[in-house]
């Protein structure tokens, strides 16, 4: 089997022992996935994992095989940058930008929990089909990304512009 | 971290098979035991992955739900029958961990997660749970986030699972699959106390295979929730955690109520005395005060967590008055 990343099969590591984030790091030159902790405390190492949000730090490469992987360099295309991407830069959604590849990969991904109906913690009504993205749904779904500059703010701006739109559409 | 060999398990007859072999773990989200091996507090030499093992949830004759070990923690929480049936138990693991982590781990992993108590964490403190005898170097440590009910002189050490809150105020039934066949425990009864041993954490069997989770049908479990009080708004292990239910009948007194207790004992804490207190009862910051007192009764505190018993008590008192629509 092959791990797919960004669109390109790879063989799985020989040493099992290969976190994923070392692998993207280390052994294939990707170095926009971030390691912050090492231990699944900050969510600078998120990725996509068939499109879920991930800890690659906390996840074995070797587990991953058959799956398709997705890094912050696999997100724009045809050298168009994500509207994410944008939006953070317009936002100022970082400040030394070491949490943003995290906060951007883990933002895709809970935006896609939000459509898919995914309730979280401050959700008042479980019941209910389509969440509504308030500041207090964002910050409690973005709480896995921690940022140590303190962007919060403007990262809160970013996904809000990007997806609240989206969503009233 | 040590090296092992990896494999991922077709069936539960295989995983069994390789399971039983020494130095075997089984692997689901990884997200606590690949931490604990590269701490080296686990050091298994070969990983059986189980996540390709039953991951459904289907609905069992009677109402009642059947989780399988290796569904994912988001996939529970969001789970329809899940939200409206059991809004504790998707609340209970929407409050735990992150978005991220929640993806990742699974309903077993979740139940086998072992403690966060600092002292485990480091290789150079005294831990009975790491090395049995050495001694514990929490008990007069910093131990705020420790246990107040149910701990040993040998370890004082917490359950962090939210998930496993509910699970025990719910009265589920845990599925597991050993070399002797298969066989049923009560949740409830899966987790022991410390006392002398406090590194045997579970009732398994060595090789034994959690295959899942079973929800018996709990109809006033609609009027349920999950409380969890921690040092930060969100991700952050608790300091105190409350599930509970109550059934209230046609006079508006308490029919029946479920109560269980996180971040205050070595196993997620089902408070059989305050749900018997409960009873007959009828609505009042009074009587939701006095299960609190019960459910609290042989607590003992150690330096730094004295503050527990008290935000235990308040928490029990103010989800019931939320839960029943008393004002407190
Ligand atoms: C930063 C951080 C914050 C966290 N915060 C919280 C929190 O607030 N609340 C909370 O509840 N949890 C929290 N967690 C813990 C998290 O919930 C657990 O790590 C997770 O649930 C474990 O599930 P897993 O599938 O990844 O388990 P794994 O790490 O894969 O396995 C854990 C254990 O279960 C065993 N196992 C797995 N599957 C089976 C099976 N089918 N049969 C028998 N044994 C099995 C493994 O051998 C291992 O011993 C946090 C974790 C991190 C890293
Ligand atoms: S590096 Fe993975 S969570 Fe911090
Ligand atoms: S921008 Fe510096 S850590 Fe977030």
């Amino acid at each position: 089997m092959a791990i797919t990343i960004n669109g390109t099969a790879y063989s799985p590591p020989q040493d099992a022992r290969v976190s994923l984030l070392d692998l993207l790091r280390e052994r294939l030159g990707l170095s926009g996935t971030k390691k912050g902790c090492d231990q699944g405390a900050c969510g600078a190492c998120t990725v996509l994992v068939d499109g879920e949000r991930i800890l690659s730090c906390l996840t074995l490469a070797v587990q991953v095989d058959g799956r398709a992987v997705t890094t912050i360099e696999g997100l724009s295309e045809d050298g168009a940058l994500h509207p994410l991407q944008q939006a953070f830069i317009v936002h100022d959604g970082f400040q030394c930008g070491y949490c943003t590849p995290g906060q951007i990969c883990s933002a895709i991904g809970m935006a896609a929990e939000v459509r898919r109906g995914v309730p979280s913690v401050v959700t008042a009504d479980l019941g209910a089909d389509a969440p509504v993205l308030s500041d207090d749904e964002l910050r409690e779904r973005m709480s896995g990304n921690l940022c140590r500059c303190g962007a919060y703010n403007g990262i809160i701006d970013a996904i809000r512009e990007t997806y609240a739109t989206e969503a009233a559409e | 971290m040590t090296p092992f060999t990896f494999a991922r398990a077709g069936d539960t007859a295989e995983a069994l098979r390789q399971g039983e072999r020494a130095g075997t773990k089984y692997l689901g989200g990884g997200t606590n035991l690949v931490d604990l091996m590269r701490e080296q507090i686990e050091a298994p030499t070969a990983l059986v992955d189980v996540t390709g093992l039953s991951s459904g949830i289907e609905e069992t004759g009677g109402g009642g739900l059947l989780i399988g070990a290796a569904t994912r923690n988001t996939a529970v929480a969001e789970h329809r029958l899940i939200r409206t049936r059991y809004p504790l138990l998707a609340r209970a693991i929407l409050a735990g961990a992150s978005g991220q982590i929640r993806n990742m781990a699974t309903v077993a992993g979740n139940m086998l997660q072992r403690t966060r108590c600092a002292y485990f964490y480091d290789e150079a403190a005294r831990c009975n749970k790491r090395a049995p005898g050495v001694g514990c170097d929490a008990i007069d440590g910093f131990n705020r986030m420790h246990a107040i009910l149910g701990a040993s002189p040998a370890c004082v050490a917490t359950h962090p699972s939210d998930m496993c809150v509910a699970l025990a105020a719910i009265g589920a039934t845990v599925h597991l699959q050993g070399a002797g066949g298969a066989r049923t425990l009560p949740f409830t009864d899966l987790h022991r106390l410390p006392e002398g041993r406090p590194d045997i954490e579970t009732l398994l069997e060595p090789g034994e295979l959690i295959t899942g989770v079973e929800l018996p049908a709990l109809p006033f479990a609609v009027r349920s929730t999950y409380r969890k009080v921690r040092d930060r708004s969100s991700y952050a292990f608790a300091l105190v955690s409350v599930a509970a239910a109550v059934d209230l009948a046609e006079d508006g007194t308490v029919r029946e109520a479920r109560l269980a207790l996180g971040g205050v004992a070595h196993k997620p804490w089902r408070a059989f005395r305050a749900e018997a207190a409960l009873i007959g009862a009828q609505p009042s910051e009074n009587a939701f005060r006095a299960a609190a007192e019960a459910a609290l009764e042989g607590a003992a505190p150690l330096a730094d967590n004295a503050f527990k018993i008290e935000l235990a008590k308040r928490t029990i008192t103010a989800v019931l008055a939320e839960l029943t629509g008393v004002s407190a």
